[in-house]
């Protein structure tokens, strides 16, 4: 798990501690063109869209195959919207960033409170 | 991997599925992915979970099951009431099964993806447990989660590519399609074997049918086979051997009826020999047949009973009425009855559960009473018959065969005859006659034996059954009441005879007994005769002395004168 980004807030233990806050799963499987190119997609996206409450953790099968089971994970790249919940599955390399934001159901900020 | 193709003998992984194995030689291709396909509810899963737990049993592979529509726990309830415990082998590390969830309204495709993490799955079970077999079931769901089928069939073709790679055997479960084998016809992927399950409905009966459609490199069975799904697991009818090649068994085997026995020239039929007893309703078929199967028995071989027509209980009941007491030969286990009604089943699933019984009991006599309540058209019928005979032969068992067909045929208006197929032919006839009906028997032929061509008469009684010699004379052939008239007549008519014999005997013997009282006279008179010339003779010489002493009284005389 050495890919996970920096998370002080853990909101697997702590759900409530900002209903606006994304917590996203990147599975790739090693250094591909599609994995880059769905890293560099989902960095710029979460920073236009969701500047400073997101964190993302990559995770890489090749490194830790027996982690595709629990997310269902069959195609690569898969990127799994922890949370909010529902827990939401977009495939592919996030090129389309219209479907990116229907996939992730993202609202702006201000809509929240 | 790639070069096992030019090998001269294509590696198999045995499935252990009763039968498969020996339709296909050996097995799956090992090392090869092979589909399986059909229609719902035809027995894929079961086909591929038995493969499974087979290997990690028997054959000491471990194997993985992925799971496209089923959960783990599901899948074990399945199979749990066939004896297999799929969680005790995952367990023990011999089975990894993953279900693979695919739900098209949780995915969003947002661009290119492919699907390594299928591959990592598999490939992350397949080593966790040095699996060597593998089942992917049902993998074209995959075409419902994803929308992009071009994408898909590349990733399937680099799938299989990537099986064949690892060296894996696997069994890959393909929904029956319209116009093709499979709905997205993987058939074109999977190109080493192809297995087709059916299961067809005719006549309100179903018959679960099992073809391979293909196997690359090898030789196989190429018929549809019908197979079994029951508490014991899936069996497959093996393949009835076209050739005539089964070893026939020494010896000879007992009637258990004293007469009949010696209408046949070495005292019994031979061992391993199909007889058929054909007759009409109530000419004792039935009884004759539980005569055997007491004889055998009581020799201490196990008999099986097929009953299409009375349940064992009644069988057991009227072979009472016989002396016959088959209760006891149930109870010593040395004797089962597996009576089902003809239409319970078709055909093929008849002969399957026959076999797997057959298998079992493995019994040294078989009776299946009676032929003509199985139904058909005559060409199935004929050709049932003929495996039926096969799989019986080829275990060396006898087998005794009714049917109420007098002529042998298998239906009315129809010349395709058993007889021919049959080794020896009872034929039981009531002969009506005087206003009353008697049962006669004879041997139609028997092969390979020299044998009576007499009718014989039989009695049932609860002695058991008794052949008598029936009357042939000039007046025909005479059975019951008309022979016994005969016989009486006969009787008489000697009796008769007798009594003239000794009446002449009687008239010689008084004139043997006249003849010699004349003797008697003759000879008496003869003594008188003797008696009479003796006198005479002795007067005669008197006389001649009496002259002689007179003529020298007259010489002394006339001398002293002078």
């Amino acid at each position: 798990m050495n890919d996970i980004t920096p998370d002080e807030h853990s909101p697997e233990t702590d759900p409530d501690h900002d209903p606006g806050h994304y917590h996203l799963r990147l599975y790739v499987a090693g250094q591909t063109t599609k994995s880059l190119a769905a890293m560099t997609n989902l960095k710029r996206f979460c920073e236009q869209h969701l500047a400073g409450r997101y964190d993302i953790e990559v995770i890489d099968l090749m490194e830790n195959p027996q982690l595709a089971v629990g997310d269902q994970i069959l195609a690569i790249p898969t990127l799994v919207r922890r949370l909010p919940s529902p827990l939401k599955r977009i495939i592919g390399d996030l090129s389309n960033t219209e479907k990116v934001l229907v996939g992730l159901d993202i609202r702006p900020k201000a809509d929240q409170s | 991997m790639p070069d096992q193709q030019a090998n001269p003998t294509l590696p198999k992984a045995p499935t252990g599925i009763e039968g498969f194995d020996d339709l296909t030689y050996g097995g799956l291709p090992a090392g090869r992915p092979s589909l399986i396909c059909g229609a719902a509810g035809c027995g894929k899963t079961l086909f591929a979970t038995t493969f499974l737990v087979n290997g990690a049993t028997r054959f000491d592979e471990p194997g993985v099951f992925m799971s496209f529509e089923e959960r783990a726990d599901d899948l074990a309830a399945n199979v749990a009431s066939l004896g297999y415990d799929l969680d005790g082998l995952v367990a023990a590390g011999k089975l990894a099964i993953d279900h693979v969830r695919v739900e098209r309204s949780e995915i969003e495709e947002t661009g290119e993806y492919d699907l390594e993490g299928l591959f990592i799955r598999l490939g992350f079970a397949v080593d966790s447990i040095g699996a060597k077999r593998v089942v992917l079931d049902t993998i074209e769901t995959l075409f419902a989660g994803f929308t992009d089928p071009s994408l898909l069939r590349a990733e399937l073709r680099r799938l299989f590519g990537w099986i064949k790679e690892r060296g894996l055997t696997a069994v890959i479960t393909g929904e029956r399609g319209e116009g093709q084998l499979t709905r997205q016809g993987l058939e074109e992927y999977v190109s080493d074997c192809v297995v087709l399950l059916d299961n067809r409905v005719e006549d309100q009966i179903t018959t679960r049918r099992l073809r391979v459609v293909k196997y690359r490199g090898s030789s196989h069975g190429t018929n549809e086979y019908p197979f079994l799904i029951d508490h014991e697991g899936i069996s497959v009818l093996p393949v009835t051997s076209a050739e005539l090649d089964y070893a026939v068994p020494g010896g000879v085997l007992s009637t258990g009826i004293a007469g009949l026995d010696t209408m046949l020239g070495p005292g019994g039929f031979h061992r391993g020999s199909s007889i058929l007893i054909s007759g009409q309703a109530g000419t004792g078929k039935t009884m004759l047949a539980s005569s055997l199967a007491d004889a055998a028995c009581r020799r201490g071989e196990r008999c099986l009973v097929f009953a299409f027509e009375e349940s064992g209980d009644q069988i057991i009941r009227n072979a009472r009425s016989l002396g016959l007491d088959l209760d006891q030969h149930v109870a010593a286990g040395r004797l089962r009855f597996e009576a089902a009604r003809p239409s319970l089943f078709g055909l093929e699933t008849h002969l399957a559960r026959m076999h797997r019984d057959l298998d079992q009991f493995r019994p040294q006599v078989v009776v299946i009473d009676p032929i003509s309540a199985l139904r058909g058209s005559a060409s199935i019928l004929q050709a049932t018959l003929l495996r039926m005979i096969d799989l019986i032969k080829a275990r060396g068992i006898t087998a005794v065969f009714t049917t109420l067909r007098g002529d042998g045929s298998l239906m009315r208006d129809d010349d395709l005859g058993v007889s021919s197929l049959m080794d020896a032919w009872i034929k039981l006839q009531n002969l009506e006659a005087n206003g009353e009906r008697t049962r006669t028997l004879y041997v139609m032929k028997a092969r390979g034996m020299s044998h009576s061509n007499q009718i014989r008469e039989f009695l049932m009684s609860t002695g058991g059954i008794r052949l008598v010699d029936a009357y042939i004379g000039a007046a025909g052939v005479l059975t019951g009441t008309a022979r016994l008239i005969q016989e009486t007549q006969e009787k008489a008519v000697s009796e008769l005879r007798l009594r003239e014999t000794e009446r002449s005997l009687r008239d010689v013997a008084r004139r043997r007994s006249a003849i010699e009282r004349q003797i008697e006279e003759l000879r008496a008179g003869l003594d008188a005769a003797q008696d009479e010339e003796e006198r005479l003779r002795a007067e005669d010489r008197l006389r001649a002395a009496r002259v002689e002493a007179e003529r020298q009284e007259l010489t002394a005389r006339r001398s002293a004168a002078e």
